[in-house]
């Protein structure tokens, strides 16, 4: 089955639209705004030039000859670390709020976990002239002072959420809150590709900028595809971004990779595609942590950008028809990959990030040493400074 | 007729409007749900509205929303909830909608809660995030099963989802009053009452008005021109600052009451 058969908004039994009524006429308004612009060419010029002046693409494709010595295989970094703002969100946030202006909204709200894609709101909003609210968990905020001062700067607003475990599902909740009551002149900007349909394309679609680049670097290197795609998985926004191009290309190895957090047989992590079971949060149906009766259980990782109980139902699906395997690294293995990155290339990647490169080993075990392998970096690793330096001294420094 | 179906006839009968009562299952404790219950009905409420809690309500205000965290920490469970209902049917046929997300019932099995919760005693099921399009697989199971589905309308549905709502319905429509949670404040509910009327004759089904009503004085302001009128969140506060149970009981009783005597307007 490929995912063309699907209806639309579903991906298998995955998706849909499970969200309260008022919510619904949004929907179809945003999915009917979503096709409009996807048909037109000077939505795609406006975007492209932002993407190429603004944000700072193509991003280079970086091959990292040290990490591969280490590790094996060849390691090719798209380094979606270099984006401004300094991770891959903003890809998919100039692409919402410029869709949010053609729709004539005037108001943008957005849920952010670590910051980062609160932050790429923020700048988008600043640069396109909206007016912008971000809803954080109080926990997130007291953890990441810098991003909500930099949310600040850049003019948003920022409401720190003190509802059920205040992180950023809790955040999330109060987002659809803010939108239910608001809904005639606010654009909700998801961060990941999760949420109700059109969301998941939606998002997707935006990032799947990542691996049409990808594509095209690594056939002008190489003169052939790759033979496996890495990325790390929370809501799973630079995955699907790097797997989207690559999934018709079969003999391309997609390798998801989750947060193990303290190790999933403690119970505490945040890998729904592993050790979740089938659920609706947030208006999609897909993977998430829950218990025998339902309830959503919070997720634990050291980093906060893949700290969700959820993953996007795109996903969902590709695992489940066995097109992308999804793997496990935890906080310690992840705090591993972090600094071997540093002391390899001089890349400071950011924890979510270095779940990916954590994950290489098993990865060139699966592939060969001869394999070529893109990974995504998804983000730039000095909003973890403090974390990291804590975590490393809390566990006895480096492995 | 359904006993849902009969609650709206009776009042209608009667020249008022039929009085739903939301309460939170397990808030202060699923020991207590079933004697808030009884005092409800006993006080005058048409029909009860029983909340499932969940842990990510992103339909509720802050009211509800405690008022679920409350009840999961006690440990209610949707198995536990049924288990209350049992007890109410012994002692009143108040009929009951049971109210909540669609998870927890995903995960408990739509066909084993539909066919539960019919022999507990529950008379229809509300799903607030499970619009018409995705309704059909609680749906069909419900209806076998005997049990009514009531489908929710937004200010925002227009005259394509309202004939959805209408078609998915088999007793009333729940109409919510405005943009936004339940519990908010500052509800149009001269324009809410006009909308209800328009819907009733539009649908032909009666509707239920609910979220941001709260007071006798609400109620009278809307009285007449919904079919049915819900209160929540007025609800749960009043058992929440009360300092015992049978003070959160009494509180229930008299201000049910109060309600109960504003619905002929």
């Amino acid at each position: 089955m490929t995912p063309t058969e699907n209806p639309p908004g579903r991906f298998g039994p995955y998706g849909g639209r499970y969200v309260a009524e008022t919510l619904m006429p949004a929907l179809d308004e945003l999915t009917a705004a979503y096709e409009a612009i996807s048909r037109d060419e000077a939505f795609r010029r406006e975007l492209d030039d932002l993407l190429e002046h603004y944000v700072g693409r193509p991003t280079p494709l970086y091959f990292a000859k040290n990490l591969s010595a280490e590790v094996g295989g060849r390691i090719w970094l798209k380094r979606e670390d270099l984006c401004h703002t300094g991770a891959h969100k903003v890809n998919n946030t100039v692409g919402q709020v410029l869709l949010a202006k053609r729709m004539g909204k005037t108001r943008i709200i957005a849920e952010t976990g670590a910051g980062q894609h609160g932050v790429a709101t923020a700048t988008a909003c600043a640069l396109l002239g909206l007016a912008c609210e971000v809803y954080m968990g109080a926990e997130d905020v007291r953890r990441q002072a810098p991003n909500v001062a930099r949310m600040k700067l850049l003019g948003a607003k920022v409401h720190a959420v003190t509802s059920g475990s205040a992180t950023l599902k809790d955040a999330m909740n109060e987002a659809m809150r803010d939108w239910v009551t608001n809904v005639r002149n606010t654009y909700y900007c998801v961060g990941s590709v999760a949420g109700p349909h059109p969301y998941p394309t939606v998002v997707r679609d935006f990032q799947a900028v990542i691996g049409r680049e990808a594509k095209a670097q690594i056939l002008a290197r190489t003169g052939k595809l790759p033979d496996a795609a890495v990325a790390c998985v929370g809501g799973g926004s630079n995955a699907m971004g790097l797997f989207h191009e690559f999934v018709p290309h079969t003999e391309v190895k997609l390798f998801g990779v989750e947060a193990a957090g303290e190790g999933v047989e403690t119970g505490r992590h945040a890998a729904p595609l592993n050790a979740g079971t089938v659920g609706v949060l947030h208006g999609s149906k897909s993977y998430l942590l829950q218990d025998d009766d339902g309830q959503i259980i919070e997720a634990h990782s050291v980093s906060a950008g893949l700290d969700y109980p959820g993953v996007g139902p795109e996903h969902a699906y590709l695992k489940d028809i066995g097109r992308a395997t999804y793997g496990l690294v935890t906080d310690a293995q992840a705090l591993g990959g972090f600094q071997q990155l540093c002391r390899t290339e001089g890349i400071i990647p950011a924890l979510e990030s270095s779940h990916a490169i954590a994950y290489l080993p098993e990865v060139v075990e699966q592939v060969g040493r001869d394999a070529d392998i893109v990974v995504c970096l998804s983000g730039r690793g000095d909003k973890d400074l403090d974390n990291a330096r804590e975590w490393l001294e809390k566990h006895g420094g480096s492995r | 007729m359904s006993r849902l179906s009969q609650a709206f006839e009776k009042a209608r009968a009667e020249g008022r409007s039929a009085l739903v009562i939301y309460l939170c299952a397990g808030d202060p404790s699923l020991e207590l749900t079933p004697e808030l219950v009884v005092a409800a009905a006993e006080a005058g409420a048409d029909i009860i509205e029983l909340g499932v809690p969940f842990s990510d309500p992103t339909a509720d205000g802050l009211a509800i929303q405690r008022a679920s965290e409350r009840a999961l920490a006690r440990g209610t469970t949707l198995a536990g909830v049924l288990g209350a209902v049992r007890k109410i049917r012994e002692k009143t046929d108040v009929p009951l909608v049971q109210f909540g997300y669609y998870n927890p019932i995903l995960r408990y099995g739509e066909e084993r809660l539909a066919k539960d919760a019919a022999a507990a005693g529950v008379d229809g099921l509300l799903v607030v995030d499970l619009p018409p399009e995705e309704a059909a697989s609680l749906r069909e199971p419900a209806i076998r099963a005997g049990l009514d589905f009531v489908p929710l309308v937004a200010p925002t549905s227009d005259d394509r989802r309202l004939a959805l709502a209408s078609e998915a319905a088999t007793s009333f429509v729940y109409s919510v009053s405005m943009t936004g949670v339940t519990g908010s404040a500052g509800v149009d509910l001269a324009d809410a009452g006009r909308r209800s009327v328009e819907l009733s004759q539009k649908l032909g089904r009666p509707i239920a008005l609910g979220f941001g009503i709260k007071t006798p004085e609400d109620v009278r302001a809307v009285a007449g021109k919904a079919d049915g009128i819900v209160v929540g969140s007025a609800i749960v506060d009043t058992i929440a600052s009360a300092p015992s149970p049978a003070e959160a009981v009494a509180n229930v009783r008299s201000l049910v009451a109060a309600l109960a005597a504003a619905t002929k307007g």
